[in-house]
């Protein structure tokens, strides 16, 4: 399949035509996706009208931009107007926002075509998309395998050429890890680089919306498209965005990449130690210098998390209620009854689990023990990376533990959340982080390497990822699909 | 022998502000508009919305809080309130919990001539909820609906301290209030459409303890009568509960206007856990200096300011003075009145008594479109003066002004109501009213002094009022015989 950047130059150099193009990924959806899954929703209309539009610009001569003609997934965490938004859950089922996220509004403007929507886990609560209300989305590369959560619909969707990008939302590693599983480049920017407006709230002070790729470039061209400060998102930043593609030939001579001690873990898949020191000694003969470095928080970031991401879901999720959209349960006698029954209905249990979670962690005489606790955890975890990243510019460690799993094989939720136990420090901090493909398991299997930046320094993590991947043949592979 | 409590009460208000946007989102706050028309996915709480804070509505609560002498935190913060209920979209409210926009003022009011100052806790900023519209009473509705046009309206909290000890300054102090959000212009101040809203807690102590009792919340008071009636009823209520050595509990009570007594709607036991933190979505907003001294630049005179510059430069009694500095467009209406007619007691006597019987002082709207307009007023009491017309006669030309629009002069002259002063054609009528009434000379020459005013009035009712009394009263004399 095309790269992105491979698109633009074959519509530029009249080779292909969008409407071939999206036309060809239609039929490969039609194909293959009854097999992963990866849609909930297509928009095959609206995809053939966009790509006609960009087809009518270059027939007319108008420059392209360089996601014109470009065929997106989208994960249905993302509002888009017109277009059902599920997040995969019961109680948004049937939910047609009227409003189109920034994102969506920046990548229609740069003339990119939605091919559909992605299936994920319910309210991006989940490692596997196993959460999903609708069904599972299964990984390309083995489809007896999970392509990770909560964005798995969109790795497995451009691992499977089934898109030749897309958008996920990452809370603690929701981009990461199902790249890292489906062996795919995914970006998680740092928080406030991208608009979180139309992004249903997982939750708020974690949730970034962040780009999926074939490779670096492809990653950094849809970065460069939808970061910048948003008025409507007040917590977006307002410093400029630098031109990512042209960060990407600067090389890595002299990059300092940190080896942080503690993210390597009992239990963890020893193929996915190897590949990843195997990785770090790649960047050493690049040109970068490594050392270690200490995180010594790390250990308590999984349980602050789980009581912040919570806490925040508890209240973001408090308006599915059934009075003004989404589904309602019938038969309630009276207001309380409406709320209970559409609720119990409406969402799945892990949804349930962490809606109770987090409604305990905020209750009046617990605030302060898990909570204010946990916020003070963020904080000495946010000091750990900037002491770090006074001595090193980037960190490289295995974006998870271990690699896709057999559906149903995680039954313990607890096991489950391990599954980001290395990319969640990095939502705490606010930072940017990208995972791209670092090697196979024996039985090929991706296995993902993660690069940890300073603030809004995604130039250097994309720089980083660009000269491993062009000096490693792991992102020419491509699953075998039938 | 019966305890001598003392009350004490703590006031709540809640102010609807009168910017042109809603505190989250940009959707007019016009009142009156149909159901939903003011609305937009961010005040309908839709899935991915984000709110953005209306600059406009922290400067109005900025002003306000330099009006009540409050310090202003350099920084605040936002907070979610949680609660279910179908009038607020995201079942929780965007106020401020431990970071409010400015604690610790006071407000100095007067009761009885003797000020005191009311300290003011905090003043936060939120936004409001929708309004629910039931079909028939909310007992017997099959379905309710939801209007969110009120979703997201900005509204500051003001809470004073437990400093008020009777129904009477709670009134007082709500009035001062008011008072100056009507003169910063930050609020309307109705009351009945609830854009100045005010809950009180209440609770009694032996007097000289300074131990506070148990509180009691009450709800429901649409205008300062119900405040008073309801504090009132509530401090008798729970005497009587204490003298009975009962004890008081600690709930909330709605005050039954109609009944005329505070009804129990839920006690402490179910008082909701609104699992407040930080709102995620909103930065600590940062309130510079620089910016509070800009706007502390823009602060208008203040009603108590007002009221004493009234008493100093126009010579008003303190009465006058309050009365007409309860609202800035009064006090504006009254000094316009003023600079046409440089004689500040009759202006304040016109203003008070006529104007104010046709419109409530405290109508800010109804001042400004008030159809006599200052210098119409000045110009009718000018013709008072020069004699044109009597100040009887005037009363019913103001009575006409308001009706009409019209200018004095107008309607003077078309009903011909022009003071007769002409002594030579005054003459004649008096000499008739003499002859026409000889029991009433008769009187007046056995010494009874009454009867020239009732002689005068015969005169005034001869010209039909017109007749200037100065001169019918100085012809008398000279005609009438002297008493014996």
């Amino acid at each position: 399949m095309p790269t992105i950047a491979e698109l633009g130059a074959r519509y530029r150099s009249g080779e292909t035509t969008p409407t071939q193009v999206v036309e060809s990924y239609l039929q490969r959806i039609e194909t293959l996706d009854p097999q992963v899954r990866a849609y909930l929703t297509l928009t095959r209309e609206s995809a053939l009208a966009r790509a006609e539009a960009t087809e009518k610009r270059l027939k007319a001569g108008k420059p392209l931009g360089p996601l014109d003609g470009v065929p997106l997934a989208i994960k249905d965490v993302i509002c888009t107007k017109g277009v059902r938004t599920t997040c995969s859950s019961k109680i948004l089922e049937n939910f047609v926002p009227p409003y189109d996220a920034t994102v969506m509004v920046r990548l229609n403007a740069a003339g990119a075509v939605m091919l559909g929507k992605t299936n994920m886990d319910e309210f991006a609560m989940g490692s596997s998309t196993e959460n999903s209300a609708f069904f599972p989305t299964r990984n390309p590369w083995d489809l007896a395998r999970v392509p990770g959560g909560s964005s798995g619909g969109s790795a497995a969707a451009v691992a499977a050429g089934l898109a030749a990008g897309a958008l996920g939302s990452d809370t603690g590693g929701s981009i990461r890890q199902p790249a890292a599983f489906c062996g795919t480049v995914g970006v998680k920017p740092t928080y406030g680089r991208v608009s979180r407006y139309g992004l249903v709230a997982f939750a708020s002070s974690l949730d970034q919306i962040g780009p999926f790729a074939a490779d670096v470039r492809g990653a950094a061209l849809l970065l460069q498209a939808i970061a910048g400060h948003d008025p409507l998102d007040s917590t977006s930043t307002d410093i400029p965005v630098p031109d990512y593609p042209a960060a990407l030939g600067q090389g890595i001579q002299g990059l300092r990449v940190g080896i942080p001690s503690e993210y390597v873990i009992e239990g963890m898949d020893p193929e996915v130690g190897k590949a990843v020191s195997a990785a770090i000694e790649a960047l050493k003969g690049l040109g970068a210098k490594t050392e270690k470095v200490s995180l010594p928080t790390t250990n308590y970031a999984l349980a602050a998390y789980y009581l912040i991401a919570p806490a925040e879901a508890s209240s973001n999720l408090a308006r599915y209620d059934g009075v003004k959209y989404g589904y309602r349960a019938a038969g309630g006698k009276d207001l309380i009854q409406m709320y209970g029954r559409t609720r119990a209905e409406g969402f799945g249990p892990e949804v349930k689990r962490r809606i109770m979670l987090g409604t305990y962690a905020l209750s009046a005489g617990y605030y302060e023990a898990y909570y204010g606790k946990a916020q003070r955890v963020r904080t000495l975890v946010r000091r750990d990376f900037q002491q770090a990243f006074e001595r090193v510019d980037v960190l490289a460690c295995p974006t998870a533990p271990n690699v896709a799993f057999k559906l149903g094989e995680k039954e313990d939720p607890l096991q489950m959340y391990l599954c980001d136990v290395f990319t969640i420090p990095v939502n705490l901090a606010g930072l940017p982080g990208l995972s791209l493909p670092c090697g196979f398991t024996q039985s090929g299997l991706p296995i993902g390497l993660q690069l940890i930046g300073k603030p809004f320094d995604e130039s250097t993590l994309l720089s980083a990822a660009y000269a491993y991947e062009q000096a490693t043949p792991w992102h020419a592979r491509a699953p075998a699909l039938p | 022998m019966s305890t001598d409590y003392e009350t004490v009460i703590g006031l709540e208000v809640h102010a609807q502000l009168l910017t042109r946007s809603k505190m989250f989102c940009g959707c007019p706050t016009a009142f009156g508009g149909s159901p939903n028309s003011q609305t937009c996915p961010v005040c309908q709480g839709m899935p991915g919305v984000l709110p953005v804070i209306n600059r406009r509505a922290i400067e109005f609560a900025i002003r306000t809080a330099l009006a009540l002498h409050c310090t202003i935190n350099a920084g605040c913060r936002f907070a979610r309130k949680h609660y279910y209920y179908p009038d607020m979209p995201k079942n929780y409210q965007i106020s401020q919990y431990e970071e409010p926009l400015a604690v610790e003022g006071w407000l100095e009011v007067a009761v009885d001539g003797a000020p005191r100052r009311i300290g003011i806790e905090r003043l936060h900023m939120e936004e409001d909820v929708g309004k629910l519209i039931h079909e028939g009473t909310l007992e017997t509705a099959r379905a309710s609906l939801v209007d969110f046009n009120r979703s997201g309206v900005p509204l500051m909290e003001i809470v004073s301290k437990p400093d008020v000890r009777s129904a009477e300054e709670a009134t007082a102090y709500l009035r001062a209030l008011r008072a100056i959000l009507l003169y910063l212009g930050v609020c309307d101040g109705n009351m009945e459409e609830g854009s100045f809203r005010c809950d009180a807690n209440i609770s009694l102590r032996p007097r000289g303890s300074k131990e506070y009792g148990v509180k009691v919340e009450i709800k429901n008071m649409n205008s300062f009568k119900n405040v008073q009636h309801a504090l009132e009823f509530e401090a008798r209520r729970q005497a009587k509960a204490l003298a009975a050595g009962e004890r008081i509990v600690q709930e909330t009570r709605l005050w039954e206007a109609d009944k005329g007594y505070t009804l129990s709607m839920r006690s402490k036991e179910y008082a909701h856990d609104y699992r407040y933190f930080p709102e995620p979505d909103l930065v600590p907003l940062k309130v510079e200096q620089r910016w509070v001294d800009q706007l502390r630049t823009t602060l208008p005179e203040l009603p108590v300011v007002r009221q004493q510059r009234f008493v100093s430069q126009y010579g008003l009694p303190a009465y006058d003075a309050e009365l007409l500095t309860q609202s800035r467009a009064l006090a504006d209406y009254y000094e316009a009145a003023v600079r046409e007619y440089p004689k500040p007691k009759i202006v304040s006597n016109w203003v008070l008594s006529e104007l104010l019987r046709e419109l409530p002082g405290d109508d800010e709207a109804a001042i400004t479109r008030c159809p006599i307009p200052p210098k119409n007023l000045a110009r009718l009491l000018a013709l008072i003066d020069d004699g044109t017309i009597s100040g009887k006669i005037a009363k019913d030309v103001f009575e006409k002004m308001y009706r009409s629009g019209e200018d004095a002069e107008t309607i003077v002259r078309r009903e011909g109501l022009v003071q007769v002063a002409d002594a030579g054609a005054l003459a004649a009528v008096v000499e008739q009213v003499l002859a026409a009434n000889a029991p009433a000379v008769e009187d007046w020459k056995k010494g009874k002094k009454q009867s020239l005013g009732f002689l005068v009035g015969q005169v005034m009712k001869t010209t039909q009022g017109k007749a200037n009394p100065a001169i019918v009263n100085q012809l008398l004399l000279e005609q009438l015989p002297k008493p014996s």
